[in-house]
């Protein structure tokens, strides 16, 4: 072969090693500091025992086929509390048309929970996050924080604030099964 | 396919832009401009005048970008704009380091003005972790390899194709030269023989004599070039979980946590905080330092840890079965390790938080028992023993504080608690209700007939503990010793060679070394000592 294209095709290789690694440092380090559950990705499983059903768990793998609303929250968070009877309200109007809602607190004391749960005589399960794990494999920051999942699994919004009663609406018929 | 390159007129094929011949070191008509030998005595001899490809041809896009990673210019200016940037990172913390609550939007204005404005809006507090920071870096990665490649080829096959036998111009045109020397055959053997004793190797072909020494200094450069290389690839490990883990846990006295960046897969417990202080008085070398100290002078921080692993699978939220994996005692400097991770002490909130509060209850100075909240457990309501009387706990407050709209908690963290507690008298039948905040317990209605008191706090410490694994460290020890060992290849030899070529019955000597003149012509003294060859003169300083 002509040595001008043998040393061309040395140039190029080691030149797109090169910048080959350039790029994947970039994506790699650009990836470590965004959030990584985004809209659109599945929503991690988790199993958590709940408070209001004695003896009973929750696994977000066994709610497919429902569009769910995995809310974080606790009682020392002001907006998580106000945006709970709102919850209730929709949960009985949109819970036979296939939307489940999944109350996570993330407290130290079951007691305060069950004490706040029962003050508003509140209808969706209501679980408790004792290790935090849940929250951590959901990345929560702010209280409250709400996920909208869809009946395949995917989540399809994913909100860092309270929500309001209309809001809420809207997001139950973005998750709405068909 | 047609003969490319340079015939040199000692029968040598060169490569098209070389400057001296890689033979017998003659300059090549028409190339001299390469190296500026046009406007000069002495000749370039840092590459051996050899055809550094990049210097020829650019001609198609790869090969302009060869050329530019190539030029030692752009990797210095590179390394020039590096270092700067770097230095203008630490001029205010970097985010990561702010300790502050504020976010970074107001920290930077807030705290250092104008300035601190600028810096936060031009992305300097993530600097290290910028885009454009890591693209500088790894750019003088790519210059590193290129112009290594570059050089290291061309003078490679230069040193290797020398002969003995050089042209006349090639060694009169060295810095160091002696023309015109009548010897007699006794001063060559004498001079090739000092030569030997010097440690040259002395190469003799058609009268002609080639004496050198230390060639291998010449690849120190390159030596320590891979060594850079390899610390920069333990760099973009360091960006792996698998290869390097750097976080932070707060676990409290009795608590169990998962370890962060572990996957879940490992928990520290805290069985116990140790904090100890310097006691002048029971330990009297210390009482003269401690004299003028007014707060206590902290002796030890330790964490007491069991660590467990999780021997299945576990979902989040599900209650992990774990086995232990060690226990032991964390001070500053000691860690626990275990399965390549260690866990530090890093931090303390001494005994910031309350354990358990207890309490006494009693009517008409009778007592109707005694109870104790666990915060951690908080329980909804007590029975009392001795009595059969039930206290509710009303309200739950870890920390304490008073909105518009009453007493709230600001956390789930017992740091300030408050309780309102309610028990019926048995006497009157009435509810009769009592808040505990601030160490006291005080009743909420005049009329309370039952007395409440506190008998006993407890409180704990939280312990901060770093978590670190750093797999990349042995690769950053290899890297660093081979960068020394270039160093002290191209430092501390040197590479030196000595011509002498005979013409017309007389001799002339050219003289070559890569660094230290001064050294050289020291050597030239006591070689050439016993000889009449002229003294050597330095057609440099004579410029």
């Amino acid at each position: 072969m002509d040595k001008k294209k043998k040393r061309l095709i040395f140039r190029s290789i080691v030149l797109a090693i090169l910048a080959g690694t350039l790029v994947f440092v970039l994506i790699v380090n650009a990836g470590s500091d965004r959030p990584s559950l985004q809209e659109g990705m599945e929503a991690p499983n988790f199993e958590l025992e709940r408070l209001d059903q004695e003896g009973e768990s929750i696994q977000l793998h066994d709610l497919r086929g429902q569009g769910v609303m995995i809310n974080f929250w606790a009682t020392y968070c002001e907006p998580c509390k106000e945006e709970m009877p709102y919850m209730d309200q929709l949960y009985e109007e949109y819970h036979d048309e296939g939307i489940e809602i999944v109350a996570v607190s993330v407290d130290k004391n079951e007691s305060v929970i069950n004490s706040f749960y029962n003050s508003l005589d509140l209808s969706f399960p209501s679980t408790h996050d004792r290790n935090e794990t849940v929250m951590e494999a959901y990345e929560i920051v702010p209280l409250p924080t709400s996920y909208f999942i869809n009946p395949d699994g995917t989540i399809e919004r994913i909100v860092r604030g309270p929500v309001t009663l209309e809001s809420l609406e809207e997001y139950f018929h973005e998750i709405l099964p068909q | 396919m047609s003969e490319k390159g340079i015939r040199c007129e000692c029968g040598h094929l060169n490569k098209e832009g070389t400057v001296l011949c890689e033979a017998c070191g003659k300059p090549i008509e028409g190339n001299q401009h390469i190296d500026g030998n046009d406007e000069k005595q002495v000749l370039e001899m840092r590459y051996e005048g050899s055809a550094r490809r990049s210097q020829t041809y650019k001609r198609t896009f790869v090969d302009k970008t060869w050329a530019y990673f190539s030029s030692v210019k752009v990797g210095v200016w590179l390394i020039a704009i590096t270092l700067f940037m770097s230095a203008l990172g630490t001029i205010y913390p970097q985010e990561q380091f702010k300790n502050s609550p504020l976010p970074s939007s107001q920290f930077y204005v807030e705290e250092y003005g104008l300035t601190g404005q600028i810096f936060y809006q031009l992305g300097f507090h993530n600097m290290y972790s910028s885009w454009w920071y890591i693209t500088l870096v790894a750019l003088i990665g790519v210059s590193i390899i290129v112009a290594s490649i570059d050089r290291y080829v061309p003078l490679r096959r230069a040193l290797n194709n020398q002969k003995t036998k050089r042209h006349e111009v090639f060694v009169k045109r060295q810095r160091l030269v002696s023309k015109d020397n009548d010897l007699s055959d006794n001063e060559i053997e004498s001079l090739k023989k000092n030569l030997k004793d010097k440690r040259y190797k002395v190469y003799e072909d058609d009268g002609h004599i080639m004496a050198e020494k230390n060639r291998f200094s010449r690849w120190g450069a390159y030596v320590n070039h891979i060594g850079l290389i390899i610390i920069l690839m333990a760099a973009i490990f360091r960006m792996f979980e698998v290869m390097h883990v750097d976080d932070y846990v707060w676990v409290r006295e009795g608590e169990t946590r998962v370890i962060p960046s572990t996957n879940q897969e490992y928990y520290v417990e805290n069985t116990e905080f140790v904090y100890e202080e310097y006691d002048p008085e029971t330990q009297e070398q210390f009482s003269r330092a401690l004299e003028d100290v007014e707060d206590p002078v902290p002796k030890n921080f330790q964490t007491n840890t069991v660590i467990y692993r999780t021997t299945e699978e576990t979902l989040p939220g599900q209650e992990p079965e774990l086995e232990e994996v060690t226990r032991g005692e964390i001070r500053l400097n000691q860690p626990v390790t275990f399965d390549g991770y260690s866990l530090y002490q890093a931090g303390t909130q001494l005994e910031s938080e309350y354990d358990s509060m207890s309490f006494d209850v009693q009517l008409d100075e009778e007592s109707l028992g005694e109870f104790t909240f666990y915060t951690d457990e908080a329980p909804p309501e007590f029975q009392l023993e001795e009595s059969g009387l039930t206290i509710n706990v009303d309200n739950w407050f870890p920390e304490l504080e008073f909105t518009e709209t009453g007493p709230s908690s600001f956390s789930k963290f017992p740091r300030n608690p408050g309780l309102i507690l309610s028990i019926e008298n048995p006497e009157t039948e009435e509810n009769e209700r009592f808040f505990y905040l601030q160490e006291d317990i005080i009743p909420l209605s005049d009329a309370n007939q039952i007395e409440m008191s506190v008998t006993d706090l407890d409180r704990r410490s939280a312990s901060g503990l770093t978590v670190k694994k750093d797999n990349t460290l042995p690769l950053f020890g290899l890297g660093a010793g081979i960068f020394m060992i270039g160093v002290v290849q191209g430092m501390y030899w040197y590479h030196r060679r000595v011509w002498i070529h005979p013409k017309d019955g007389k001799y002339h000597i050219g003289v070559h070394t890569n660094k230290n003149w001064y050294g050289m012509k020291q050597e030239l003294e006591k070689v050439t000592d016993g000889t009449n060859i002229k003294e050597f003169e330095d057609q440099q300083e004579l410029k």
